[in-house]
């Protein structure tokens, strides 16, 4: 491990330009810590979205809620193992709850975190599913009724009373989620807001561009989920509510992309100390990914694309394949753009000096723990988690809710999940 | 009046969870706010004299040598800096290698404007960034003023090593743990002076008590005018360097 280790370093040598202190030509968070902030992103964004049907009333959306909180706890469930698997010592980890430096950001992780999955996102899932659970299990025999009894936690009232309560405790949950999805994420960027060594990330408005870049990457996951999943299982995409969907996104990122653009009108104004190696990494390590990937790519074309779908409405309303399919194109690429976002977030502030000297390089791994293949394995669980959990918690009734042709099945019995 | 009672329930639901909120936040302590109150006593601090520096390296071998540091050169508690400043402003800085052969000749080169060695170590800042942000406090301040890191606590998240600005942490490759300079705390705990300072040829580097009226460190602050390294980063470091450059960061 530490001969391969001091290879890999060796290697680096002679690719570092200009001066580097000599310890920090390892750059210590890999691509490990680039898919924690993508993930907890996701989290928040997709509860955010959930919100919007609950509190703000957007009825169109409403075939995107189950699937967005489903959604929110898959990725929730993942978003502690890159961190613990970055670790030099994970078996020692269980010391940040017991013995948590209250002074660091890094600490109050654990406790941020079992907030959200204990006291809303479990809590929030189990109202909206009980009266459904309960329904299930009466119909259902073998193991499954004993699943759904058991997730119901062997409740059994269906009386008006008992409903009024379950609509009562959601709404006050998800008010109470909403501060909380915030605090999730921005708490992410705060992490690295707030290291004052780092010009790249010392910044306030990090928390606050994390957050909507979070926002943008949940809802055009949901909206993406949706509009594969739907198909899949035979039922057939409700274009209402993905106009409206992609509508509240369009403004989401349109508001992300005046923080990054405000952030870097900010530095090259001011442009202190550190603006040479920022502005000379920015143009050579970073042109890919920060200029080409997330700014083009990522944000401006999927901008005009779905600017454009609104601008000539009428016209797309006619051929909805075709709105669709710019849609999906959309979608895809702001994933890619917030994905790449947290690439230069944590990437880049590990590139340049902090002598403001010199650029280090990163070399990605293909196998091993910081490697590529386990990345790619940390991405896909969630939507495995994600499957386990639609056939658990079928979002099927509601996601065709609104459609205008369901078919089979009289409304309030659930047509099974195809499949 | 349903409107009214609406709205009431709406801000209750608000306050319960702004409070709930209050109650994450407060877990953090004043403490973790407050500013290290008094550094009586023994405050340990160390004096850099550039232009005594001949650029020799013994420091880095004694340092490596007494620490067990890592041989890799990606791994120093120490090391020493090499600048040259040319005439057209262009800085060319290298760390210097501790086993290489004597640094060429420049004696000879007339587009050299100024060139001088700047020894680094870990500034033991007096308000340590690293200390604030580790997870589980495995780096700590001693009460003589040392930042040190428990091996067996270390979780190895490496939050220590971005959060320093001055490039004075690695994960040790074999313990996976953070590691730094310690002012050879085994040392000075028995009076005796850290290795690198032992060994230095030149007394470019001195170590003492900054609240001693009597240690070298106290008469180098005073024969000298002093400066730290990035002092508008607020970190209060306790290595103080004599005729430093400002070129040097």
């Amino acid at each position: 491990m530490s001969h391969e280790l001091t290879r890999t370093l060796s290697e680096l040598l002679p690719q570092i330009q200009g001066y580097i202190y000599p310890n920090e030509i390892e750059v210590h968070w890999g691509l490990l810590i680039v898919v924690y902030p993508y993930i907890t992103g996701i989290v928040a964004g997709a509860f955010i979205l959930a919100s919007l049907v609950k509190v703000f009333n957007v009825k169109e959306v409403q075939p995107l809620y189950r699937l967005s909180l489903l959604t929110a706890l898959a990725y929730l469930l993942v978003a502690p193992l890159p961190l613990l698997s970055h670790l030099g010592h994970p078996e020692r980890s269980y010391e940040m709850f017991l013995t948590p430096q209250p002074s660091s950001a890094m600490a109050m992780f654990g406790f941020v975190y079992a907030w959200y999955l204990m006291a809303v996102l479990l809590i929030e899932i189990w109202f909206v599913y009980r009266t459904d659970l309960i329904a299930w299990a009466e119909e259902e025999s073998g193991a499954m009724k004993w699943i759904h009894r058991t997730l119901a936690l062997f409740s059994r009232d269906k009386s008006e009373s008992a409903l009024v309560f379950d609509h009562k405790a959601l709404k006050t949950i998800t008010i109470i989620g909403i501060p909380s999805a915030f605090l999730l994420h921005g708490y992410v960027g705060f992490i690295f807001g707030s290291v004052k060594a780092n010009p790249w990330w010392s910044s306030v408005l990090m928390p606050i561009a994390f957050l909507f870049s979070a926002i943008v990457s949940g809802v055009a996951l949901v909206i993406l989920l949706y509009m594969v999943i739907t198909p899949l299982t035979g039922g057939k995409i409700n274009m209402k509510c993905v106009d409206k969907g992609v509508d509240f996104l369009f403004y989401v990122v349109i508001v992300d992309f005046t923080l990054e653009f405000v952030d870097f009108i900010h530095r090259i104004y001011q442009s202190e100390e550190e603006i040479k190696i920022l502005s000379e990494m920015v143009m050579s390590k970073l042109f890919m990914s920060l200029v080409v990937i997330q700014v083009l790519l990522g944000m401006v074309l999927p901008l005009g694309i779905i600017g454009v779908t609104k601008i000539f409405k009428r016209r797309f309303t006619l051929n909805e394949d075709l709105r669709k399919m710019l849609y999906f194109i959309s979608v895809l690429l702001i994933q890619f753009g917030i994905f790449t976002m947290r690439w230069n977030v944590v990437i880049g502030g590990q590139m340049f000096s902090k002598s403001f000297r010199g650029l280090t390089t990163y070399k990605m791994e293909i196998g091993g723990i910081e490697g590529l293949l386990y990345a790619l394995f940390l991405l896909v669980l969630p939507l495995v988690i994600l499957t386990v959990l639609l056939k658990v918690l079928p979002p099927w009734k509601e996601m065709r809710e609104e459609g205008p042709d369901l078919e089979d099945g009289t409304p309030g019995v659930l047509p099974a999940p195809e499949r | 009046m349903n409107g009214r009672r609406k709205f009431l329930r709406d801000v209750r639901a608000f306050l319960v969870s702004i409070s709930a909120i209050g109650g994450v936040l407060k877990l953090l302590p004043a403490k973790a706010f407050a500013r290290e109150a008094s550094r009586k006593g023994k405050w340990y601090g160390f004096g850099v004299s550039v232009d005594k520096c001949i650029g020799c390296a013994r420091c880095m071998e004694a340092c490596k040598t007494e620490n067990d540091v890592p041989r890799e050169p990606f791994y120093f508690r120490t090391w020493v800096e090499r600048y040259i400043i040319r005439k057209d402003g262009e800085t060319v800085v290298k760390a210097i290698e501790s086993n290489a052969e004597a640094a060429p000749d420049t004696s000879g080169d007339r587009s050299i404007l100024r060139s001088f060695f700047v020894p680094k170590l870990c500034n033991q800042c007096a308000d340590p960034p690293c200390v604030q942000v580790c997870p589980v406090g495995a780096t700590f301040q001693t009460g003589d003023g040392v930042v040190l890191v428990n091996v067996k606590t270390c979780v190895g998240c490496r939050y220590c090593i971005q959060a320093c600005p001055y490039g004075a942490r690695y994960l040790h490759p074999e313990t996976h743990t953070a590691d730094k300079c310690t002012f050879c705390y085994h040392r000075i705990s028995r009076d005796l002076l850290p290795a690198c300072v032992e060994v230095c040829p030149t007394q470019a580097r001195i170590f003492g008590d900054v609240n001693s009226g009597s240690s070298p460190l106290t008469r180098f602050r005073r024969m000298n005018k002093i400066h730290v390294l990035k002092p508008a980063l607020n970190t209060e470091p306790k290595v103080y360097y004599a005729s430093l450059d400002g070129e040097v960061r």
